[in-house]
């Protein structure tokens, strides 16, 4: 099936791109090869019939959080490599918590129930009206409550960007 | 203190109102303008097709005059290199050789006459120096080239040609006061 | 169906380059008017082989490239930036659908129902071209003129997504064949939101990095912004890029807030469905034509805004009038209801 190869160019996409994160020297290629990741996750989005997450996440994640990220490293000029070595054990404590959290998901999804993948054109969650639906009916209170959220992290970056001390 | 001149204006550090906060009127009023001079003649001369109209008395490139016998007028008497501020002009005088009176009008005369139209300023006062009517300043432009050397003009590219129907009319740039001058037969050039 | 799509996408594709490549006549030549000269007029008539002259020289230009530069991003920042700038035009419908041989085909690419999402995912991730190419150059100017693009654009997505949220709220669709169907005739949106439409014009300036909001290739304080070291034909997809952009955010313009292919009484004329469709584009088209001209007359008209100046009133007064115009139209249709 063609969904099928689609499928496993954007998974190859999105492990390489996430392997060449970790592994590119300048950290203005890692910054662009977790866009690529994204790109390719959002991709996958629209192979599960979920339009507006796969734009929403391009919006969000590419096209704001990447920029600002882009942004900051250009502006600290990090293209040099300054990076001192890490001491042996940061690195042991940060293998270990990428395999803890491996096996976590590995746990969590061994237990999932694949039909809906299996059958992905079917799904009709990702589209606006399902999700206005089941945001504003099921889930009112958490969509209210991580707005009041959002809200308290814009007046708290007003503050910090504020000069005079109050 | 008075105005130095009609369109000064008092500058004030006012605070500008609500109305022109918004500027919206200000930026509209400037594309009001711009838009009025869409519409206007445009001051474009189509240079090769048409050609700007020239002053008659413009001041371009130089000529040394023949006079009406064809014989060159211009003694190398050196006024006009004194009165260069540009210091373009050289030249070198020779003496008129026996046989040669239809080529030269007087027993002295340039052989060599050059003028740097790089240093040229074409103010017109060699022009004004010279006693003989000799050097006169044309319609003509002096054309681009690609290297400097070109731009030393010697007598070959200055000197008025000698068949009669290609002469270069200097006339209107002869004042009423120099034609009157001209006239006079009390002066000896004017006799001869 | 593909076929008649892969011909459509031709046609649209080619239609924004041709569109663009006579902007940039049309911008001399209105450069020119504005300032009482004639603009291009030597190649062919009235200038008309200027574009393919222009294109011709760069085409030939020597290719630079400094030797500090990262030589893949290098390259790929043009390229980006031209892509990104055809992707949008994928999501606006054109015309109403014409049929052949009993066929009903639609002058759309494709009838996403979240096309102006769609819109607003390109714009966002139209940064991308710029920054990279600027970081690439390994050039201070370039840098620089690549920061201010990538703060600029962040700020004025804000207030240009809020002013567009009143239209979706009007119209209840995401998709931009709905939105167009409700402004059948005289029935515009810009006579309901003047004030969203013009959020979303100044917006729509500084997103094309047009002036006088073209601060990133600002040429009086970083010689060339972004551009400083790009020669050749890297430099003219930069430009053509910027002419695209204009085409096609006055075609959403247009879309939005003018009525789309509509215009009062055409229907009435009593044409075929195909002449009709065409009629329809060519009203698309006029609206297109008179937001480029604007595009135009502002640029040459203004001056250039300051750096601060654009940040204010890019935070200060375009996101808060865009939040107020938002809470004013939800009160009037919670009254209407």
């Amino acid at each position: 099936m063609f969904s099928n190869y689609i499928f496993y160019f954007l998974s190859a996409l999105a492990l390489y791109s996430s392997v060449m994160v970790l592994l590119s020297k300048k950290p203005i290629h890692s910054v662009l090869y977790l866009t690529l990741t994204f790109f390719a996750i959002g991709g996958h989005y629209i192979l599960l019939n979920a339009q507006f997450l796969a734009i929403v996440h391009i919006i969000v994640y590419a096209g704001a959080i990447m920029v600002l990220f882009l942004f900051t490293v250009m502006l600290l000029n990090l293209n040099k490599e300054e990076r001192s070595p890490k001491p042996i054990w940061v690195k042991a404590a940060a293998i270990l918590a990428g395999i803890m959290l491996g096996l976590v998901l590995i746990g969590v999804f061994r237990g999932y129930d694949l039909r809906l993948i299996q059958h992905p054109m079917e799904s009709q969650i990702g589209l606006v009206k399902e999700l206005g639906k089941i945001l504003y009916r099921d889930y009112m209170l958490p969509f209210e409550v991580s707005s009041i959220l959002f809200l308290t992290a814009m007046v708290g970056a007003v503050l910090l960007g504020k000069k005079e001390q109050i | 203190m008075a105005a130095l001149t009609k369109r000064s204006k008092v500058v004030s550090n006012k605070k500008i109102s609500f109305w022109e906060k918004i500027y919206l009127p200000a930026i509209l009023g400037g594309m009001w303008i711009t838009l009025g001079h869409l519409f206007t003649k445009k001051t474009t001369v189509r240079y090769p097709e048409v050609t700007r109209e020239f002053s008659e008395i413009y001041r371009g490139k130089h000529v040394l005059k023949r006079d009406d016998e064809g014989r060159e007028r211009c003694t190398a008497c050196g006024l006009c290199a004194v009165a260069c501020p540009a210091e373009a002009i050289t030249m070198i005088a020779a003496e008129r050789k026996p046989g040669e009176e239809n080529l030269y009008r007087e027993e002295k005369y340039a052989s060599t006459y050059e003028i740097n139209m790089l240093r040229c300023i074409f103010c017109g006062l060699c022009e004004e120096a010279c006693p003989k009517e000799a050097i006169f300043l044309t319609k003509e432009i002096v054309k681009a080239d690609y290297e400097r050397d070109k731009f030393v003009y010697g007598k070959d590219v200055l000197l008025e040609p000698f068949d009669p129907l290609k002469r270069i009319d200097v006339s209107k740039r002869q004042t009423p006061e120099v034609l009157e001058f001209k006239k006079d037969k009390n002066q000896r050039h004017n006799v001869q | 169906m593909l076929i008649f799509k892969t011909i459509l996408a031709s046609a649209i594709l080619l239609l924004s380059l041709v569109v663009a490549m006579y902007s940039t006549l049309i911008e001399r030549k209105i450069a020119g008017f504005f300032q009482d000269r004639l603009g291009p007029n030597r190649a062919g008539p009235w200038g008309l082989l200027q574009p393919l002259a222009d294109g011709i020289k760069l085409f030939f230009k020597e290719e630079f490239m400094p030797n500090t530069a990262d030589k893949f991003l290098y390259i790929l920042g043009p390229s980006l930036t031209m892509l990104i700038a055809c992707l949008t035009s994928a999501v606006i419908p054109w015309g109403p659908d014409i049929v052949i041989n009993g066929q009903v085909f639609s002058l759309q690419m494709a009838d996403v129902n979240i096309g102006i999402l769609y819109i607003f995912a390109i714009v966002s991730i139209g940064v991308y071209g710029i920054m990279i190419g600027g970081w690439a150059s390994n050039n201070k100017y370039a840098l620089l003129g690549a920061v201010r693009a990538s703060s600029q654009m962040i700020s004025y997505e804000l207030a240009m997504s809020l002013s567009i949220i009143t239209i979706v709220m009007m119209s209840g669709s995401l998709s931009m064949r709905d939105i167009v169907n409700q402004q059948q005739g005289f029935n515009w949106n810009i006579w309901y939101q003047p004030l969203g439409f013009i959020i979303f014009l100044i917006c729509a300036f500084a997103e094309t990095n047009r002036s006088p909001f073209d601060l990133p290739e600002c040429e009086t304080e970083l010689v060339g912004g972004y551009h400083t070291e790009y020669s050749s034909m890297k430099l003219g997809f930069y430009l053509f890029s910027e002419y695209i952009n204009m085409f096609i955010s006055g075609a959403v313009m247009a879309t939005l807030f003018l009525g789309g292919y509509h215009f009062p009484f055409i229907d009435k004329l009593g044409l075929s469905p195909n002449a009709f469709a065409f009629v329809s584009f060519l009203v698309l088209f006029a609206k297109i034509t008179f937001f480029g001209f604007i595009f135009m007359w502002v640029r040459w008209t203004l001056p250039r805004f300051r750096y601060d100046q654009l940040m204010r009133l890019g935070w200060k007064a375009l996101i808060p009038l865009a939040i107020l115009n938002v809470l004013i139209t939800g009160v009037v249709i919670l009254l209407n209801q």
